[in-house]
C-alpha cells in the first residue's frame, strides 16, 4: 500500500509541508481546475460532510471561495462570520471550538486577525482546520493557488525568479508564498521600503531590495502585496502619492522584469496605490483574475486531502 | 570665456594636504587650474595679458566655506532674516554654500517648498543654499514626510529643525524609510521632556542666576537612543551641534563600531561656556545651551580626533523682539554666519588644531556628508573661493552685521581671521573694503 501523500491532519501553514506534498496538493488542484469549467460542477466527493466557514475577520473572497469549494464537493456548508469584538479573550475562542466540536463539524476554515489563533483553535477540536488566514502569520491556500496559477503558465515553479513587492512586514500572503516558492525551488526577492520589512526578512529565504527597477530586474513573475492604506499613511509610509511613485507597479517599473512576466495580485487591489491600473488589467500578463479561479481548484484540493485523513473517512474516495 | 587669475596666494585644500604659495585660474563658473608654478616667472609672476589679475599678497585662498546648519527664517519671518540678507551675510563671512532647516512657515515639507528655495537662492545669486526637508510632516513628529520625492526634488538630508524627533517609534521609522533611499536623517539630539522649560545649561551658574536648567544628559540620552536605532535599522544618521562630553564620546563609540554616523558642532560650543551667560545675556540664550568648561574641553577634543565631522554656524537670528526680554522669555539662537571663520580659526590660533584641520571641518567634510560637489579645489569643480588673512585682528561688533539680526552671543569678541574676497561660480560676490571690487 502506498504511503499517505498527504499524512497532515490540518493544513495551517506551508512550514512544515514537504515539497512532495505541495507537489500532491498542486495536482490534485490542477484536476479541479478543468472541472470547475464544465457545466456540471457538483459532485458528491463530500456528500455528507459537514464544513464550517469560521471567520473572525470581514472577507468576501475568500469566504466564498471556501464556499463554493465545499459546495462543488457536495458538503453541507455553514458560514459563520464572527465580529472580533465580543470574541476578545482566549477563553472565548476555545469555548467556540467545543460548541463547534459538540455540532461535529469535519472541516473549519478558520480566519482570524492573531497570529496563532487557528493554531490554538485546531488544538481544541476534533475536526479538520483550514487555515483561511491568520494575522500575519500565514496564508496556507493563498500560496497554493498563486503556486498553481505560475505552475500552470510557466510549467514549473523551479528555477523561477519572484519579486514579492510591498507591505510584506503586515503579508501572511508574503511569508507562505515564500516558504513555498522556497520549497518548489523558485528564488524569491522582497521588495519594499525599510518601513514595510519584517525583521530578518532575508532569513526567511529571500533576496532584499529597497528599488523596484533592481528587485524586478530580469524577474519572471511580479507579485504585488496590498498596501492596508488606512492605517500606512505617515507612520509606515509617508503618502499614497510617494508609495506609488517609488513602489507602485506601472509599465516603467515593469519594464526591468523579463518580457513575458507574469503579474499577480492577492486581492482586492488598491489600483493607483500599489498596481497601476492599466498594468493590472494587461490582458497579457496579468493572472490576477486567474489567481481567483486557481483559488476554488485549490480549496477543494485541501478539503479532499483532510478529510480522506479524518478518523471517520471511507476508504474508496477520490 | 571669461578668466580671473589669483596669483600670489596660500593656496589651502584641506581633502589633499595642499599648503603653499601659487595662483589660480578661474574660466567662467569653475576652476581651470590651479598650483605652485602656475603662473610663476624667473621673478615673481606672469599672467597672460588680457586675463584680469587679483593678488591675494600672501592671503589664504581656500575652498570657500560649507555651512551645514541655517535657519534662513524665510518664508514666514522675513524681519528675522531673508535669503538677501543672509546670503550677503554669509558671503561677507567667506562662505559659498549654506543648507537651511526646515523650520520656516510654511515648513519646508513638501516639494514645492523646496524648488522655492532653489528658486529664491537663484534669484538673489548668492551663497548658493541647499535645503533640509522635514523628517515628519509640519514637523510634528509623528507622519514621515515625503523623503523620496523630496530628495529627487533636491532635499539633501531630513530633519525636524530645531526640534528632536523625540517618538523613538517615529525615529526607528525615519531612519528605516530613509536608509530605503540612502538617505541622511539630522537630529537636534535633545531629549524634550528632559529640557522642556529650561533656559541654561542645569548647574551652578543657573543655580546662581536662579534659571532653570537643561540638563547635559538631555543631550547623550536621546543621542544614545538614537543610535541604537541607527545600528537596528542601518540608517544613516547625522548629529547636530553636539556640546556635551558624554554625547561626544557616545559618537566616538559608535563610529568605533562601525555605525554609519557623523556629526558637528558650533563656535559657541568650543569657544564659549556657560559663564558667558554673566548677567542674563539673553544673546547667550542657545540651544543647546552653553555648557561647562569640562563640556568645552571635551568639544575641542572631539574636534581634534575626528569624532566631530564639522563645524557649522548654527546661524538662528532672532530680532530685538524676542532677545530683549527676561531670561527665562527670551528666544534660543545666535548669529553665527560673520563669525564663522573666524572664531573657527581660534582653534589655530591658540594651537588645538593645525589650519588645514579647522578649515577641513569646514569645507570638504560638511559636503561630503550631505553629498555636495563643493569644499575643494579641483580642476574643474566650482569656483567657490574664499580668499582671506587668516591673521587679521578685529573685533566682532554686531551691529555692523549684514544679517538683519544681530543677536550674536560673539559681540564685542576680539579675533582673528578676516575674509577678503568670497568668490562663487568664479564671480566676486564679496570684497572687503580694502581689496576693492
Amino acid at each position: 500500500m502506498n504511503a499517505n501523500p498527504f499524512p497532515h491532519r490540518h493544513l495551517l501553514g506551508i512550514q512544515g509541508l514537504t515539497p512532495l506534498e505541495i507537489g500532491h496538493l498542486l495536482d490534485l488542484s490542477d484536476g479541479f481546475v478543468d472541472h470547475n469549467r464544465q457545466a456540471e460542477k457538483k459532485r458528491e466527493t463530500l456528500k455528507g460532510r459537514t464544513i464550517i466557514n469560521l471567520f473572525f475577520e470581514n472577507s468576501t473572497r475568500t469566504r466564498t471561495s471556501f464556499e463554493l469549494a465545499a459546495k462543488r464537493l457536495g458538503a453541507d456548508v455553514i458560514n459563520m462570520q464572527v465580529s472580533t469584538s465580543s470574541v476578545v479573550k482566549g477563553e472565548t475562542l476555545i469555548d467556540t471550538a467545543m460548541t463547534l466540536n459538540a455540532m461535529h463539524a469535519d472541516v473549519l476554515c478558520v480566519r482570524h486577525p492573531d497570529s496563532g489563533a487557528v493554531k490554538l483553535l485546531s488544538d481544541k477540536v476534533n475536526c479538520a482546520v483550514i487555515n483561511g488566514g491568520d494575522g500575519t502569520h500565514e496564508h496556507p491556500t493563498q500560496a497554493l493557488l498563486d503556486a498553481l496559477t505560475i505552475r500552470r503558465r510557466k510549467g514549473q515553479l523551479s528555477g523561477l525568479l519572484v519579486a514579492i513587492c510591498g507591505d510584506v512586514l503586515h503579508s501572511r500572503v508574503a511569508r507562505s508564498n515564500i516558504y513555498l516558492l522556497n520549497a518548489m525551488g523558485a528564488r524569491v526577492r522582497l521588495v519594499a521600503p525599510k518601513t514595510l520589512l519584517p525583521a530578518k526578512a532575508e532569513r526567511l529565504g529571500a533576496e532584499v531590495f529597497h528599488d523596484m527597477a533592481a528587485g524586478l530586474k530580469d524577474v519572471d513573475i511580479v507579485m504585488m502585496l496590498r498596501v492596508q492604506n488606512e492605517r500606512m499613511q505617515g507612520s509606515y509610509i509617508p503618502s499614497i502619492r510617494e508609495y506609488f511613485h517609488f513602489f507602485g507597479l506601472d509599465y516603467d517599473k515593469l519594464k526591468e522584469a523579463k518580457p513575458d512576466a507574469l503579474i499577480m495580485h492577492p486581492g482586492p487591489m488598491n489600483r493607483g496605490v500599489e498596481i497601476d491600473s492599466e498594468v493590472a488589467d494587461d490582458f497579457e500578463r496579468s493572472v490576477i483574475r486567474e489567481q481567483v479561479e486557481m483559488g476554488v481548484a485549490v480549496r477543494m484540493a485541501c478539503l479532499v486531502v483532510l478529510t480522506r485523513n479524518l478518523p471517520s473517512a471511507k476508504p474508496n474516495h477520490v | 570665456m571669461s578668466k580671473v587669475a589669483y596669483i600670489n596666494v596660500r593656496l589651502l585644500d584641506p581633502a589633499s594636504g595642499l599648503d603653499g604659495l601659487g595662483a589660480l585660474l578661474t574660466e567662467d563658473e569653475a576652476i581651470a587650474d590651479f598650483g605652485p608654478s602656475l603662473f610663476r616667472a624667473s621673478s615673481g609672476w606672469r599672467v597672460p595679458s588680457g586675463i584680469p589679475i587679483v593678488d591675494g599678497k600672501g592671503a589664504c585662498l581656500a575652498p570657500g566655506l560649507v555651512d551645514m546648519r541655517v535657519q534662513l527664517r524665510e518664508p514666514g519671518e522675513e524681519h528675522k532674516e531673508t535669503f538677501k540678507t543672509a546670503g550677503e551675510a554669509a558671503v561677507a563671512g567667506g562662505i559659498t554654500s549654506m543648507v537651511c532647516l526646515p523650520n520656516t512657515d510654511p515648513v519646508i515639507d513638501d516639494v514645492a517648498s523646496v524648488e522655492f528655495v532653489a528658486r529664491r537662492a537663484r534669484k538673489v545669486e548668492l551663497a548658493k543654499v541647499y535645503p533640509y526637508a522635514a523628517a515628519t510632516q509640519r514637523l510634528a513628529g509623528k507622519e514621515l514626510a515625503e523623503m523620496g520625492m523630496l530628495a529627487q526634488a533636491g532635499a539633501l538630508a531630513f530633519t525636524d529643525g530645531v526640534q528632536a524627533i523625540a517618538d523613538a517609534r517615529v525615529m526607528r521609522r525615519a531612519l528605516a524609510y530613509a536608509a530605503t533611499f540612502d538617505l541622511l536623517i539630522v537630529q537636534h539630539p535633545e531629549e524634550p521632556t528632559l529640557a522642556q522649560g529650561g533656559a541654561m545649561n542645569a548647574g551652578e551658574t543657573a543655580t546662581r542666576l536662579g534659571l532653570s536648567g537643561i540638563p547635559r544628559e538631555a543631550e547623550v540620552i536621546l543621542l544614545e537612543r538614537d543610535l541604537r536605532l541607527v545600528a537596528a535599522t542601518g540608517g544613516r544618521y547625522h548629529a547636530a551641534h553636539l556640546s556635551t562630553a558624554p554625547a561626544i564620546e557616545a559618537v566616538r563609540q559608535a563610529k568605533r563600531q562601525g555605525l554609519r554616523v557623523t556629526a558637528d558642532t558650533a563656535p559657541p560650543y568650543f569657544a564659549l561656556n556657560e559663564l558667558a551667560v554673566g548677567d542674563w545675556r539673553t544673546f547667550t540664550k542657545l540651544s543647546p545651551p552653553l555648557r561647562d568648561e569640562a563640556d568645552r574641553l571635551a568639544v575641542v577634543e572631539g574636534l581634534k580626533d575626528g569624532t566631530l565631522d564639522a563645524i557649522a554656524s548654527d546661524h538662528a537670528p532672532q530680532d530685538q523682539d524676542s532677545k530683549r526680554l527676561p531670561f527665562a522669555q527670551a528666544a534660543f539662537g545666535g548669529v553665527g554666519l560673520e563669525t564663522l571663520l573666524a572664531v573657527a580659526l581660534e582653534l589655530h590660533h591658540n594651537g588645538a588644531l593645525p589650519l588645514l584641520q579647522v578649515l577641513g571641518l569646514l569645507t570638504h567634510k560638511p559636503a561630503d556628508i550631505l553629498g555636495l560637489q563643493a569644499g575643494r579645489l579641483k580642476k574643474g569643480a566650482p569656483a567657490d573661493l574664499v580668499l582671506f588673512d587668516p591673521d587679521a585682528a578685529w573685533k566682532v561688533v554686531a551691529d555692523r552685521f549684514r544679517s538683519k539680526s544681530k543677536n550674536s552671543p560673539f559681540d564685542g569678541r576680539p579675533v582673528q581671521g578676516r575674509c577678503l574676497r568670497t568668490v562663487i561660480d568664479g564671480r566676486t560676490v564679496f570684497a572687503a573694503e580694502a581689496q576693492g571690487g
